[in-house]
């Protein structure tokens, strides 16, 4: 057991798998340069010196055109661990992604396998509205994606061994103030939870969600940032006698609804909280799934806080606004419990 | 192996059995097309179809060049390609009347048709999309130490994408076992190639890139067959990428109702003229010493081999209610 945050327990997912099958490599921008960064956060940090540069392959600033360089080579045998420097950049490979890794398989009628990872950094971090969106619902929206993204280091080097071995796209989203990178990489604002990660082989199901915290008052659903957020907001509710659950599903597609719902058959009460834009949003997809499964168990409408429908903006006193915070999960849950 | 081909240039094709077998597989493309379109007229078969007449050149010229386990990329007009790799008639025409039996089990239809079992992906029907799962195909290939090759089927249309630039770009830095091969057949849908480029060859391109360019007739199947061998050997060989544009024409519409009001009548009546079949016919005449050539025989092959393939799909049921939600996630061989 050694205790490390999630950047760290990232590379050590990457290396085991990396050295457990020959056909897993990584592919992306600035990963593998002999004194760079190992990435835009150092995830993939060192591994070069192990692995080498056909393994550890540094492409040129061609978002679309390495995302499908990957899927070919997922189509073909081939076990890409792909990442792009801001997950703003998705975009530039939508495409692909959208319209290529996901459908290949279905198109095909089952008969091709997209074995593919590609890792993003999301998250609010002071860097303006095209480096620090929280964007997953777009492709929790594609059939024939999975989405996860870990909250902590074990569940970080957990999914990510369960990306690599599985047999289809897997987007594993990754925020910059969890990610305890060191150095001139860290991130002003962190939270970078520190946990223990065990030596031996293990993964976390693609699809299994987690309890951070029992309750039987409220349900509150987080993901990624908006878990600490969450767990910040229990504690301050405890004071009150407010019991809050906390849940973090770590696999947004596929969803551990069962889990979600059955908190909610207890608690009676529902609130999410995401960093993602409101309309249209994470939120409000998880909050209909409630309303429809569990209408009858609710004790109170299904809840959003959520980022406003803007852009993320730069201004740290605004992006203080922007990101749900803790007394605004706090207030929600106050209003609900009433 | 050597045989003079009609431009006096050395070719690797050698003598009459392989022409004829060239010109087997570019009547079986063409005459399934025709006949997919008098289906398609019939609503026998439903969707949209972008037909290959008057390319069949390139795809058989190109595949002709390649192993059974080297890969294929196509486009929204893939059955030509698909053919000439050698997927079945069969089950190219039960997937164009979404049957379970189709390559594609009925689910990815005309614009997706492909067999991985013959080294076809699924067609890739957004312009480019194609170029850089190509050269991943490439790359894995390498990385898989194999000594496999990919070719990545795109109009000159496709020439305009990022996609285009970035996976020529980083095939040419690895060195990629890949052939990019350029069906110029002067309209993307309707506009015209001068429209779209300032330039007169899609393979001047190349030198960009630090890859070699050619440009050939891509109504000749030798002439094409040629060009594929050379930038198959060289991507075999670790040299890297090949760009191979083909100067080729759709004798038909871009897709359904299509009737081409945009191009030339003289245009058209050109290149019927150099009709790709004519043209590999008029080679196989050439040989010395002369064949006969009566290629009624093949005619009548290829018309049963395909009255074959429509029964089977007729005869094929379609997919169940329960497939539209399966493939989605993979579930096993
Ligand atoms: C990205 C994208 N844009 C537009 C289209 C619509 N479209 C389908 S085929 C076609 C023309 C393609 O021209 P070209 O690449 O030269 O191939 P050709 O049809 O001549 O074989 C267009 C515009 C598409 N399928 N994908």
């Amino acid at each position: 057991m050694a205790t490390m945050g999630i950047a760290e327990a990232l590379r050590e997912g990457i290396r085991e798998e990396m050295r457990r099958d020959p056909t897993v490599f990584c592919i992306g921008e600035d990963i593998g340069v002999k004194g760079g960064w190992g990435g835009a956060f150092t995830v993939t940090l060192g591994l070069v010196d192990e692995f080498g540069p056909e393994r550890i392959l540094d492409t040129p600033i061609s978002e679309s055109g390495f995302c499908g360089i990957a899927i070919g080579a997922a189509m073909t045998g081939m076990r890409p661990i792909a990442d792009v420097q801001y997950g703003d950049f998705l975009f530039c490979m939508m495409d692909q992604l959208a319209n290529q890794a996901a459908k290949m398989t279905y198109m095909a009628g089952g008969a091709v396998k997209v074995p593919l990872v590609m890792r993003a950094p999301v998250g609010s971090t002071r860097r303006g509205a095209q480096h620090a969106q929280t964007l997953e619902v777009f492709f929790t929206h594609i059939p024939g994606l999975k989405v996860v993204a870990p909250s902590t280091a074990y569940d970080a080097k957990g999914l990510l061994k369960a990306a690599v071995r599985d047999d289809n796209p897997v987007l594993m989203f990754e925020h910059k103030l969890l990610y305890g990178s060191k150095g001139n990489r860290a991130e002003k604002g962190a939270v970078s939870p520190i946990g223990e990660v065990p030596d031996e082989d293990y993964v976390v199901p693609i699809g299994k969600g987690a309890i951070r915290r029992k309750g039987r008052d409220v349900t509150i659903v987080g993901k990624l940032l908006t878990v600490y957020r969450a767990l910040a907001a229990a504690d301050r509710l405890a004071e009150d006698g407010i019991e809050a659950e906390v849940i973090d599903p770590r696999s947004l597609i596929p969803l551990d609804k069962e889990m979600i719902l059955e908190s909610v058959r207890k608690t009676h009460r529902f609130v999410v909280v995401e960093e993602d834009n409101r309309t249209h949003g994470w939120g409000a997809e998880i909050a209909a799934m409630v309303a429809e499964e569990a209408f009858w168990w609710l004790d109170g409408p299904p809840v959003r806080v959520s980022a406003p429908d803007t852009p993320p903006p730069f201004a740290p006193n605004l992006e203080e606004l922007y990101v749900p915070s803790v007394e605004r999960v706090v207030d929600a849950v106050r209003r609900l419990v009433g | 192996m050597n045989a003079a081909n009609a431009n006096g240039l050395q070719s690797s094709v050698p003598g009459e059995a392989d022409l004829i077998a060239l010109y087997r597989t570019m009547l079986l493309i063409r005459r399934f097309e025709e006949r997919c379109n008098a289906l398609f007229l019939q609503g026998r078969i439903p969707s949209t179809l972008h037909l290959y007449i008057g390319q069949e050149a390139v795809a058989t010229g190109v595949c002709s060049a390649l192993r059974a386990d080297d890969w294929v990329v196509g486009t929204h007009r893939p059955h030509g390609h698909a053919l000439a790799k050698g997927v079945s008639p069969r089950v190219i025409m039960a997937e164009l009347m979404a049957k379970v039996t189709g390559c594609c089990r009925g689910k990815g239809g005309s614009m997706h048709v492909g067999d991985v079992r013959k080294g076809v992906f699924p067609a890739v029907a957004i312009v480019g999309a194609g170029l850089p799962i190509a050269a991943g195909a490439a790359l894995s290939a390498r990385m898989r130490g194999t000594d496999q090759v990919a070719v990545a089927f795109h109009g000159e249309g496709a020439a305009n994408e990022g996609d285009w630039h970035e996976a020529l770009n980083m095939a040419a830095i690895w060195k990629l076992p890949v052939l990019f091969v350029c069906e110029n057949n002067l309209y993307g849908a309707s506009t015209h190639f001068s429209k779209a480029f300032a330039i007169p060859r899609v393979s001047d391109r190349a030198c960009a890139y630090g890859m070699p360019g050619e440009t050939v007739d891509g109504n000749d199947v030798v002439a094409v067959h040629d060009a594929a061998l050379r930038a198959v050997e060289r991507a075999r060989s670790g040299a890297g990428p090949t760009l191979l544009e083909c100067l080729t024409y759709r004798q038909c519409g871009h897709s359904r109702s299509d009737a081409c009001d945009y191009r030339p009548d003289e245009e058209e009546a050109l290149w019927k003229e150099r009709d790709p079949l004519k043209v590999a016919a008029a080679r196989i005449r050439a040989l010395v010493p002369p064949v006969p050539f009566d290629p009624s025989g093949i005619e009548a092959d290829v018309a049963a081999e395909i009255d074959d393939a429509i029964a089977f799909a007729e005869e094929s049921p379609a997919p169940a209610p329960e497939d539209l939600e399966r493939h989605v996630y993979w579930e096993g061989d």
